[in-house]
């Protein structure tokens, strides 16, 4: 679980590019706002990942997976 | 499940954001604003801190209606949106304290970031240098952002703190328009030479809410393009260069060259690190200066407290001689420069690793 509520651009990407690096197949990922939702879930999906994300009362939860 | 934005049509509404604004910054000068100045968001908080009476120098001294634009713009369109969301509290005072000296900068370069590719799609080749300087500072800030630079977590807020920054500007709004005696206005230079308030007005709500939408940031572009390989931002300030370029092309206001540039000087070294300032503190607050004022009219208040460093910075360096002119640069400006890359050296030093989130 990364939880990125409350940093600033562009430190939620750098946190989700850094557990990438662990190498691990699936993550979950909290954002408290749409911009860190968008920046988070457009480098996923280029990374070649599969997303998909919801929101619940203003808290984004994104879930990454490596595409096998 | 929440809907994930196709890249394309993200790419498409920067793109549009990207071309709104270099239209209205080449065309606000047609309509008055001093030359390769249709926007420029350091120069006009710069204005306004004159116009409240902040610094004395006379020929930069109105409160600028782009500004007040900006910020209402982006409160109304986040409000509609459900954007508007009041937060605060990631380490306010280090980011006054930044920004400061991104304003020590500008008023060295003699523009913020948006305002030097506007410099630069009139063909003001020192404008280029200070891009040069511009991505030197980003870079150098992208090494502490590699190795865990934070400044650390906002926390939600109530409904004032956010909304605080947008009732502000409906303040200055009214002091605008009513003129009261304490207010000035500058009657010769830079400050007086403005579009009318209306047109002024309407190009800030207009950008401004297109850049809530959008996420434009000058910095940003350059930044995710390092750090990720990604190209939206950067699009975004592909598309303005390109969009007040033609605009100036088609107005006779494209004059390149270094010598006798409007509201410039040509002194490369300083053009240079006013800008490396500029982009190495703007990479550490997370945005740069248009940001800022975007995101404080979203309710962010650790933003809302940067556009004040910025104002308070534009004050000092007007009542201590650091602005530049077209005149040249200052000994001031020159010294203060460089404290402000030392201050925020130990600042990026300060909230790396240790810190680590």
């Amino acid at each position: 679980m990364i939880d990125t509520s409350g940093l600033s651009c562009p430190e939620p990407v750098i946190m989700v590019k850094k557990a990438m690096e662990s190498g691990e197949d699936s993550y979950t990922v909290i954002a408290d706002n749409r911009t860190a939702f968008e920046n988070i879930t457009r480098f996923a999906a280029h990374q070649g990942f599969g997303v998909s994300g919801e929101e619940n009362d203003g808290v984004y939860t994104i879930r990454i997976e490596r595409n096998k | 499940m929440e809907s994930i934005k196709s890249y394309k049509k993200e790419l498409i509404i920067i793109g549009i954001c990207g071309l709104l604004i270099g239209l209205f910054g080449a065309l606000l000068v047609k309509f008055g604003n001093p030359k390769n100045m249709g926007f420029c968001i350091a120069c006009f908080i710069r204005d306004t801190a004159g116009g409240l009476g902040l610094h004395t120098a006379a020929k930069v001294q109105y409160i600028r209606p782009e500004i007040i634009g900006l910020i209402l713009g982006a409160f109304g369109i986040s409000f509609i949106r459900k954007e508007f969301k009041p937060r605060g509290g990631s380490s306010p005072i280090t980011r006054f304290v930044i920004s400061f000296f991104v304003m020590v900068g500008c008023l060295m370069f003699l523009g913020c970031p948006l305002r030097m590719t506007l410099r630069i799609a009139g063909g003001d080749l020192n404008a280029i240098v200070g891009l040069v300087g511009f991505v030197a500072g980003i870079l150098v800030g992208i090494v502490f952002l590699k190795r865990g630079f934070s400044l650390k977590r906002a926390y939600p807020q109530a409904p004032v703190e956010g909304g605080t920054m947008p009732a502000i500007q409906i303040v200055l709004l009214i002091l605008l328009l009513a003129a009261p005696a304490f207010i000035y206005f500058s009657t010769e230079g830079p400050g007086a030479s403005h579009a009318p308030i209306i047109i002024s007005l309407c190009a800030g709500l207009i950008v401004g809410g297109m850049a809530q939408v959008s996420r434009l940031c000058m910095v940003g572009g350059i930044r995710d393009f390092v750090l990720f390989r990604e190209k939206k931002l950067l699009f975004g300030f592909i598309i303005l260069l390109a969009a007040a370029f033609i605009v100036n092309l088609c107005l006779g206001n494209f004059n390149p060259g270094f010598a006798d540039q409007p509201v410039a000087h040509s002194d490369g070294l300083w053009n240079f690190m006013g800008m490396l300032l500029v982009g190495y503190g703007s990479v550490l607050l997370g945005g740069c200066p248009l940001r800022q004022l975007i995101l404080s009219g979203e309710g962010n208040s650790d933003s809302a407290v940067t556009v004040l460093g910025l104002l308070v910075g534009a004050a000092f360096c007007h009542n201590f001689g650091l602005a530049s002119s077209p005149d040249g640069v200052t000994f001031a400006g020159k010294i203060g420069v460089i404290i402000g890359l030392c201050v925020i050296t130990v600042i990026a030093l300060a909230y790396t690793k240790k810190n680590r989130v």
